[in-house]
C-alpha cells in the first residue's frame, strides 16, 4: 500500500485536514504541536487504498526538538511515497521555507495552502498556480475547517501519487544530511507569486487581545473565565454524575442483587462490591470528562490557552513550569483525572511530568466532600469555613513544594517561544470529536487498572473469609495495625488507617468506609466521630487525606499519560511522603503548643 | 543596538544579531526571527513575564531571558 505523510508546521490546520479526509478523529487544537501519537488511517484515494500518516507539527526539518527529530526519523525510515505539506496561507512568507526544505528530499510533494479564508481576510493574495510552478510542486488553496478545496486536494494527491517513483529511503537519508541555504530561493518564490499588504489590517484578534491581555485586567479576566469553565463543568456535570450513580445503585438493587442471590456470600460480595463497584466508579467519571473537554476544546481551539500561558508565565517560570501548567492545576481542583489528561497540550516531556506531579495535590471535589463531612462533624461552625479555606491554601503550598523539589530533576529544555495564534471559532464538529476521543481514551486505558484496584481493595477489606468487612481481622485491618507505629504520631488510629486504604480507591468511598468500619451512618456516625477525635486529630487526618494520594483513577491516568508505571508509583510515593511530613509537623506542633 | 526586551511596547526595530544556541536559533528562525527581519514589541506581561512580539504575519510570545539573546536596531 502506498503511504502519504502529512507534514506541516504547528497550527496550520494539519490535523483538521487529516480529520476531514479520513473522517477519523485526530485531536485538533489551536496550540502549537498538538498531535501526540502518530495517527494513521487508510482511505480510498482514486482507485487505491492508501495510508495517510499525520506527523507532528514541525517548524524546521533540521530542527532540534523531539518532534522535529521524530519527523526526520519517520521520513528516513518509513517508505513514504508522497508528502502532503500543509502550510498556513496567512503566514506563507515564513512557512514557504519548509516547502523548499521538504522539496529537497527528492520526495514528491503536494503543497496545501490551508486557511485560505484567513489569508483572504488579511488581504493576502496568493496565485497558487504560479507559486507551484516557481517551487516545482503542485500547490492548492484549501480551507480544511470548512472543507473548501478538499475534492481538488484529493485529486491532486491521487495524481501525484500515480506518478510517484518508488520510494528510496536511502536517498532521503542522504539529502537530509546535507545542509541547505534556502532563504534566497524562498524570497524569489515569494516575490513572484505572493502579495502581502505593507501593513496588515487590524485583526479582530488585536482588539480582543487588548482586553484579554490587558496589563491589569488580563489576570482577573483569566481567573473569571477559568471559574466559569470550572463552574460550568461541575454545575452541569455533578447532577449527571449523581444521576448516573443513582442509576447504577438502582440497577444493582433491582437486577444484580436478585440475579446473584443464589451465589455464596463471598462470591456475591466480590461481584457486587468489587467488580460492579469498580465499573460504576469508572463510568461515573465519564460525564465530567466529556464536559471538561468540551469546555477545554473551546478554550484551546479558540487560541485562548496560549494567552493564559502569557498571563501566568511570570510566576510559573520560577517553579520550572509554564502558564499551561497553571491552567491544568486549576482544573485539578475540580477533578484530577481530566487535568492530568489535559497536560497533553505540552510538548516537552519534562514539563508534562512536572505538571503531572503537582496535579494530584489539587483539592478535588471528591476530597472536598470528605472535608465538609468531617469539618461539620468535629469543628465548631464558626471555624469551619476557615478550616476548608486553609486546606485549599495547603493544597497550593503542597503544589509549590512539589514543583520546587522536582524542578531540578524534571528540567524542561524547551525554550519558551510560542506562537500566539489568532482567535478562531472552533466548529462544533471539532469540539465533539475531541470530547468523544478523550472519553474513549480514558475508558480504554484506565478501566483495567481501576477495576483491578477496586477488586484488590475489596479483597483486602473482606478477606480472610469470615472476618467482618473492614474490621481489624481483615487484611486491611492487619495493615492498619502494621502501620500504627508510622501513623500514630500523626494522630491517625487503626480504624482511620483502614479508612485511608479505602480512600485510595476514591475519596467518595472514604465516608462510606467510616460507615462500614464503625457500623454507623449519617448523624450517628458524625456524633461518634466527634467523640473519637478532637480537632487536631481531625485536621491532621484531613491534611493527610488531602495529600497522601489522589484516587485510583488519577493514578491510572498518570500511568497512562506518562506511559510509565514507574512515574505513577513515584508520584504516589512522593505524595505519601509529603503527606506524612505535613501531618506530622502539624500534629506534633499542635500538641506541643498544648492544643 | 539593544536587547529585544528593552524595546517599549509599540516600538518597531530590526533584528540585528541572535546570540542563541543552535536549538533556540533554529526554532527562532523557523518562527520568523531572522537577522534583518522587522519586529514590533506588542506588549510585555507584568511581573517580568513574557513578551508579545510581532514579525510580519506571526505573533510570538517568548520569555525575557530568550529575548535578551536577540539584539535589535531601531
Amino acid at each position: 500500500m502506498k503511504r502519504i505523510a502529512l507534514v506541516g508546521m504547528p497550527n496550520t490546520g494539519k490535523s483538521t485536514f487529516f480529520n476531514r479526509v479520513t473522517g477519523a478523529s485526530a485531536r485538533v487544537g489551536n496550540w502549537p504541536g498538538i498531535t501526540v501519537d502518530l495517527l494513521a488511517t487508510k482511505v480510498l484515494l482514486g482507485a487505491d487504498m492508501v495510508e495517510i500518516v499525520d506527523l507532528p507539527g514541525i517548524y524546521d526539518l533540521h530542527g532540534f526538538s523531539g518532534d522535529e527529530r521524530l519527523v526526520r526519523q519517520f521520513l528516513e525510515e518509513a517508505r513514504v511515497d508522497l508528502v502532503a505539506l500543509v502550510l498556513n496561507a496567512s503566514q506563507i512568507d515564513r512557512q514557504l521555507g519548509l516547502a523548499l526544505q521538504v522539496g529537497r528530499l527528492g520526495l514528491p510533494v503536494v503543497v496545501l495552502l490551508n486557511m485560505a479564508d484567513e489569508a483572504k481576510q488579511l488581504g493576502i493574495r496568493i496565485d497558487a498556480a504560479a507559486l507551484g510552478a516557481k517551487i516545482g510542486m503542485p500547490a492548492l488553496l484549501v480551507a480544511a475547517k470548512y472543507g473548501q478545496g478538499q475534492p481538488e486536494a484529493m485529486a491532486a494527491l491521487a495524481r501525484a501519487l500515480a506518478h510517484a517513483p518508488p520510494p528510496d529511503p536511502q536517498a532521503v537519508r542522504e539529502r537530509l544530511a546535507e545542509d541547505h541555504r534556502l532563504e534566497a530561493e524562498t524570497a524569489a518564490a515569494l516575490a513572484a507569486a505572493v502579495d502581502i499588504p505593507e501593513r496588515l489590517p487590524e485583526h479582530l484578534t488585536d482588539r480582543i487581545d487588548r482586553l484579554l491581555l490587558h496589563p491589569w485586567l488580563g489576570l482577573p479576566l483569566f481567573f473569571a473565565l477559568m471559574l466559569l469553565v470550572f463552574q460550568g463543568v461541575f454545575t452541569l456535570g455533578k447532577p449527571i454524575q449523581d444521576a448516573l450513580t443513582a442509576g447504577f445503585d438502582w440497577f444493582r438493587g433491582a437486577a444484580l442483587v436478585p440475579a446473584l442471590a443464589g451465589l455464596p456470600e463471598m462470591a456475591r460480595g466480590f461481584l457486587l462490591d468489587g467488580v460492579w463497584g469498580g465499573l460504576a466508579t469508572v463510568t461515573a467519571f465519564v460525564p465530567l470528562i466529556i464536559l471538561f473537554f468540551l469546555f477545554m476544546a473551546v478554550v484551546e481551539d479558540s487560541g485562548y490557552l496560549s494567552r493564559a500561558a502569557f498571563l501566568t508565565d511570570a510566576l510559573m517560570a520560577k517553579l520550572g513550569l509554564d502558564g499551561r501548567s497553571f491552567v491544568m492545576m486549576l482544573m485539578g481542583f475540580g477533578c484530577n483525572v481530566p487535568a492530568a489528561m489535559g497536560t497533553r497540550i505540552m510538548r516537552s516531556r519534562a514539563l508534562r511530568l512536572l505538571t503531572m506531579m503537582i496535579i494530584p495535590v489539587s483539592l478535588c471535589s471528591a476530597r472536598l466532600q470528605v472535608f465538609l463531612f468531617l469539618t461539620a462533624a468535629i469543628v465548631a461552625p464558626a471555624a469551619a469555613p476557615w478550616v476548608i479555606f486553609s486546606l485549599y491554601v495547603m493544597s497550593f503550598v503542597a503544589a509549590l513544594v512539589t514543583a520546587v523539589v522536582f524542578k531540578g530533576r524534571l528540567r524542561s529544555d524547551e525554550p519558551f517561544v510560542l506562537e500566539l495564534p489568532p482567535y478562531r471559532l472552533p466548529t462544533v464538529r471539532q469540539i465533539a470529536l475531541r470530547a468523544w476521543q478523550e472519553v474513549r481514551h480514558f475508558l480504554r486505558r484506565a478501566t483495567k487498572f481501576i477495576v483491578g484496584g477496586v477488586i484488590l481493595i475489596w479483597l483486602l477489606t473482606n478477606l480472610p473469609a469470615g472476618a467482618a468487612p473492614g474490621s481489624g481481622d481483615t487484611f486491611a485491618g492487619m495493615l492498619g495495625t502494621l502501620f500504627q507505629p508510622v501513623l500514630s504520631p500523626l494522630g491517625i488510629d487503626k480504624e482511620l488507617t483502614v479508612a485511608l486504604i479505602f480512600g485510595f480507591v476514591a475519596k467518595e468511598v472514604l465516608i462510606g468506609a467510616f460507615a462500614v468500619i464503625y457500623g454507623l451512618e449519617g448523624q450517628a456516625l458524625a456524633a461518634d466521630l466527634a467523640g473519637r477525635m478532637d480537632w487536631v486529630q481531625a485536621y491532621s487526618f484531613m491534611l493527610f487525606t488531602l495529600i497522601y494520594t489522589p484516587c485510583l483513577s488519577t493514578v491510572a491516568t498518570l500511568r497512562a499519560e506518562a506511559q510509565s508505571l514507574r512515574f505513577a508509583l513515584a508520584s504516589t510515593a512522593w505524595s505519601v511522603a509529603l503527606a506524612w511530613v505535613a501531618s506530622f509537623a502539624f500534629y506534633q506542633t499542635a500538641r506541643y503548643l498544648g492544643f | 543596538m539593544i536587547p529585544l526586551h528593552q524595546l517599549a511596547p509599540g516600538d518597531d526595530a530590526t533584528v540585528a544579531a541572535i546570540h542563541a544556541d543552535a536549538a533556540l536559533r533554529s526554532r527562532l528562525a523557523a518562527l520568523g526571527v531572522r537577522i534583518g527581519q522587522r519586529v514590533r514589541m506588542v506588549r510585555k506581561a507584568r511581573f517580568a513575564g513574557p513578551l508579545h512580539i510581532r514579525l510580519g504575519t506571526t505573533d510570538l510570545i517568548l520569555r525575557r531571558r530568550q529575548a535578551g539573546q536577540i539584539e535589535v536596531a531601531r
